[in-house]
């Protein structure tokens, strides 16, 4: 704690500064803990607002063609023209929803809120390596937040090509397509900024004796995580680069030859293809799945350990799996492109590799199911969402195997069970995960806890409303529901017998939604009013936890470097008679 | 507490960190190009015809260029030496030089582009264009962005020198690291597009 | 190339022109045999070729690569594997595809 003590420090560093003022402590601050609450505060809301978009379109499927209520008015006749959802709209929505999901609600909370908070007082770190780094990070996430924001505002709408923009739609269509790349293109730079920063952090700044294998988990999770964001993202930058310049410059990167658009020539010279954008897509969005489940496991595995007071079953085969499961990702783009013509060799190569890829996930949550074994679980409301993450994530990661296979693919690529698929793994998966990490961190970060009958409440709804929204998505794609339609499905004949799933699932998205309002109730009271905690509430043997409880600001983590003796979970270490080891505890003399 | 290993090396992995941050940077870079260029072979293996790159492009002019910007990388890197050698009179000069080379390097462009744009020959024209016009000038915004940072180590920044002469010549490293990767891309993008 | 002396350093500038000279060389060379139109393959060959061995001299020298440590070894490893993959893409997406 410098500011406590000026006249101790004098001579060891000269440019003592006065204390910061309001904006360089709470705005443009450079301490990663301020910056992480920033980003959490700021992903928080996207989720919200990503959500909200959600829950206005499965009004339209469940009920096609129908005035909104209560809100349908405020869209304005450009959108929903006396509250009845335009097609077009409905796009908008989509693909925003998709957007905002992803790229500024999960990846922003799970990397830059809890790898930002979390990461170097798990390391035992004073800060980020690159502090200035770390804030340009978040502003150049924030601006791109914003950009795409703004694109519901301009004339045309936002972006509707989907969240994954394929071409050639994505450049002939309406402006918000442009904003929804130079959005991406902030988002991206931020990414990239700040896994430079995480790498370099947990190189460079791990605590005397912190070696590798002494890393939590959730440590692990985010080095790979941000060698995921590093390598993979720069391709989606340049395909970014390269739609802007279609849709801007007029070249044909992604424009074929030839193409007719409602009977008129496209003033295109074409000789592009619009499959190079699937793959450069592709190339960044595989991996980018791994960077939303990562972090996740991450937090699940540091919550589990804590509350089983169990050491990790198979710590080192976990650490080998992500690391393996990094590497993977980059060599399965192409299976998310199995009907555009490719030939049997090629699938064959790819459906190889992505059933390689499910190995060590299976691993990671098999070990992560057997650390429970034997435990004396404390039923915690964090460890609630932790375990519920177990069985979600799954059903998320089984569903995806028949989506790897080929044959399997022709018949439910592009249909609802694909949407089932990936939010079974981010929904009740990693976004249970993030409520875990929520709950768990919370009293480091407050000096509080949240209430728990709100939270169990939270959690009990959230589940049961949650599985209602997504199961029935399986059942519809099996039919042969496509994704992506403005009513559900409902003018298709072979939909017919599944149309009846909409409205309950859109009940349950809007019970979903209701679930949340516990949440949102224990998390502004408990900031004020929740229960007083001490620094290492849960026991933890983590060096978060010997951290003081919101750790001074100005790169004041610690006061005085910490040293570490032991790995991660010596929770019931055998023989000491103790409960848990705390990681940076001296060796007794026995 | 102050953050460890500005300046001196971390003993187990025997680097600063700005010197692991900008490799990771470039490493992210070379992904970009790599993306590029990878999408250039795509649209070149399925076009039905190419140009060769001579048939439209200046090569005396990219031949010049090419001088120009291997003579800067010369001159960045002699300004670091010049650095740990503790003459900070020679920095200035070859930090110069840098930038001015650099400059030079833009105008020559802005001469080929102005050339271009005269004979009517623009992005849209052909997928060849295309990719001439994107790739030179993404390059082209790295040169722009070496030359603020370079500018920056030759003006204000080199204050540090009174004050931390070891974390000066660190910071100039970084920077030469980074020009130097400029300057590698270049080296491929020569070929590639001129004379091919 | 933190801890280098005075005196490497002074060693180091006499590498750094013999590498200049030979980057010069390289693109005169690279140049000349252009304007020969050799047949495609053989010309692509030729010239990416020179371009790798001028763009190692910059990364080995310059650059400082040819003694830098592990971990920017490892992790340029990594990049270099992954980039190999960038460039199978056009071929994965060829291949195999009858067209
Ligand atoms: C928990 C609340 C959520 C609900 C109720 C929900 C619901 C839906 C629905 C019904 C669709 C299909 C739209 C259509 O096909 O027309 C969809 C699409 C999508 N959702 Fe969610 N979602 C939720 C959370 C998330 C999260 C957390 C993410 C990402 C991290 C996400 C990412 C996406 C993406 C990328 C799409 C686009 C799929 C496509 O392009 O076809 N969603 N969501
Ligand atoms: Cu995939």
């Amino acid at each position: 704690m410098s500011e406590a003590a000026p006249g101790a420090h004098a001579g060891v560093h000269t440019d003592h500064h006065a204390p910061p003022g309001f904006w360089r402590t709470y705005v443009f601050s450079q301490d990663h803990k301020t910056i992480g609450i920033q980003y959490a505060i700021t992903a928080l809301l996207f989720l919200l607002f990503g959500f909200t978009l959600m829950m206005i379109m499965r009004w339209q499927l469940a009920y096609p063609g129908q005035s909104i209520p209560f809100i349908g008015k405020f869209f304005g006749d450009a959108n929903a023209p006396d509250g009845v959802m335009l097609p077009e709209f409905y796009n908008q929505l989509g693909a925003m929803h998709g957007t905002i999901m992803v790229f500024l609600g999960v990846v922003p909370l799970a990397v830059g809120a809890f790898g930002n908070y979390v990461m170097p007082l798990q390391i035992g770190a004073p800060d980020m390596a690159f502090p200035k780094l770390n804030m340009m990070s978040y502003w150049i996430y924030f601006v791109g937040g914003l950009t795409m924001l703004s694109s519901f505002l301009i004339p045309g709408g936002a972006a509707a090509s989907g969240w994954t923009s394929y071409a050639p739609l994505s450049v002939i269509a309406t402006a918000g397509q442009t904003v929804w790349l130079f959005g991406m293109i902030c988002l991206i730079t931020s990414s990239l900024l700040g896994s430079v920063n995480f790498i370099t952090t947990i190189f460079q700044l791990r605590a005397k004796g912190l070696s590798f294998m002494r890393l939590p988990f959730f440590v692990w999770a985010q080095l790979v995580t941000s060698f995921l964001l590093l390598l993979a993202f720069p391709p989606l930058e340049a395909a970014g680069v390269l739609q802007l310049m279609d849709r801007l410059a007029g070249t044909s990167f992604f424009m074929p030859s030839g193409l007719v658009v409602s009977g008129q020539p496209l003033a295109y010279s074409g000789g592009g293809n619009p499959l190079l954008w699937q793959h450069l897509f592709w190339f960044l969005a595989h991996p980018e799945v791994y960077v939303l489940i990562l972090p996740a496991m991450g937090i699940v595995a540091e919550i589990i350990a804590n509350n089983t007071r169990k050491p990790l079953w198979g710590y080192r085969s976990m650490v080998s799996a992500t690391v393996f499961l990094g590497f993977m990702s980059f060599v399965v783009w192409a299976h998310h492109m199995f009907l555009t013509g490719m030939g049997t060799v090629i699938s064959s190569f790819f459906q190889a590799t992505t059933m390689i890829i499910s190995i060590p996930s299976i691993i990671i949550l098999t070990a992560l199911f057997l650390s429970l074994w034997g435990g004396s679980i404390r039923f915690t409301t964090p460890m609630l969402f932790a375990l519920a993450f177990l069985p979600m994530f799954g059903i998320g990661g089984l569903t995806g195997l028949p989506l790897g296979l080929a044959p399997a693919d022709i018949h439910l690529h592009d249909t609802y069970y694909v949407i089932g698929h990936f939010h079974y793994v981010v929904a009740p998966g990693t976004l249970f995960a993030l409520f875990a990490g929520l709950y768990y961190w919370f009293p480091k970060v407050t000096g509080r806890k949240m209430n728990d009958t709100l939270g169990r409440i939270h959690f009990w709804f959230s589940f049961a409303f949650i599985n209602g929204v997504f199961m029935p998505m399986f059942i519809q794609g099996l039919a042969g529901v496509s994704r992506r339609l403005y009513d559900g499905g409902a003018m298709y004949s072979h939909a017919q017998g599944v149309m009846h799933l909409n409205v309950f699932m859109s009940v349950c998205a809007w019970c979903l939604g209701l679930a949340q309002i516990p949440f949102i109730i224990n998390f502004f009271w408990s900031i004020w009013k929740g229960k007083k905690v001490s620094d290492n509430y849960w026991d933890a043997t983590t060096l978060e936890w010997s951290a003081a409880t919101s750790p001074p600001m100005a790169h004041g983590n610690f006061a005085t470097p910490p040293e570490v003796y032991r790995g991660p979970y010596e929770y019931s270490p055998p023989g000491s008679g103790r409960d848990f080891l705390p990681q940076n505890k001296p060796e007794e003399a026995r | 507490m102050e953050i460890p290993y500005t300046v001196e090396p971390r003993p187990d992995t025997g680097v600063y960190n700005a010197k692991l941050g900008i490799w990771l940077f470039l490493a992210s870079e070379v992904m970009l190009f790599g993306a590029l260029f990878s999408s250039y072979v795509l649209l070149r293996v399925g076009a039905t015809t190419w140009p060769h790159g001579y048939e439209h492009l200046n090569i005396p002019l990219a031949t010049v260029n090419t001088v120009v910007l291997i003579t800067s990388s010369v001159t960045m890197v002699m300004s670091w030496a010049s650095l740990a050698m503790k003459d900070i009179r020679k920095y200035r000069v070859y930090m110069g030089s840098t930038v001015a080379l650099a400059c030079v390097f833009l105008v020559i462009k802005g001469f080929e582009y102005a050339a271009k744009f005269e004979h009517g020959l623009y992005p849209s024209g052909s997928t060849f264009l295309a990719i001439y016009f994107t790739l030179t000038g993404l390059h082209g915004l790295h040169i722009i962005g070496g030359i603020i940072v370079n500018c920056y180590l030759l003006g204000p920044g080199t204050r540090m020198w009174k004050t931390d002469p070891a974390r000066f010549t660190n910071r100039v490293e970084v920077a030469g690291l980074y020009w130097h990767f400029v300057d590698l891309v270049w080296i491929f993008l020569f070929p590639v597009l001129y004379l091919l | 190339m933190e801890t280098a002396s005075a005196e490497s350093v002074r060693k180091h500038v006499r590498v750094y022109v013999t590498v200049f000279v030979a980057l010069m060389a390289l693109t005169l060379i690279t140049v000349t045999i252009s304007t020969l139109h050799l047949q495609p393959a053989a010309a692509i060959i030729v010239a990416l070729c020179i371009a790798a061995l001028k763009a190692s001299l910059v990364a080995a020298y310059f650059m400082h690569l040819i003694s830098e440590k592990k971990l920017i070894y490892a992790a340029l490893t990594l990049t270099v594997v992954l980039f190999l993959v960038l460039m199978v893409l056009p071929v994965s997406h060829f291949a195999d595809r009858g067209l």
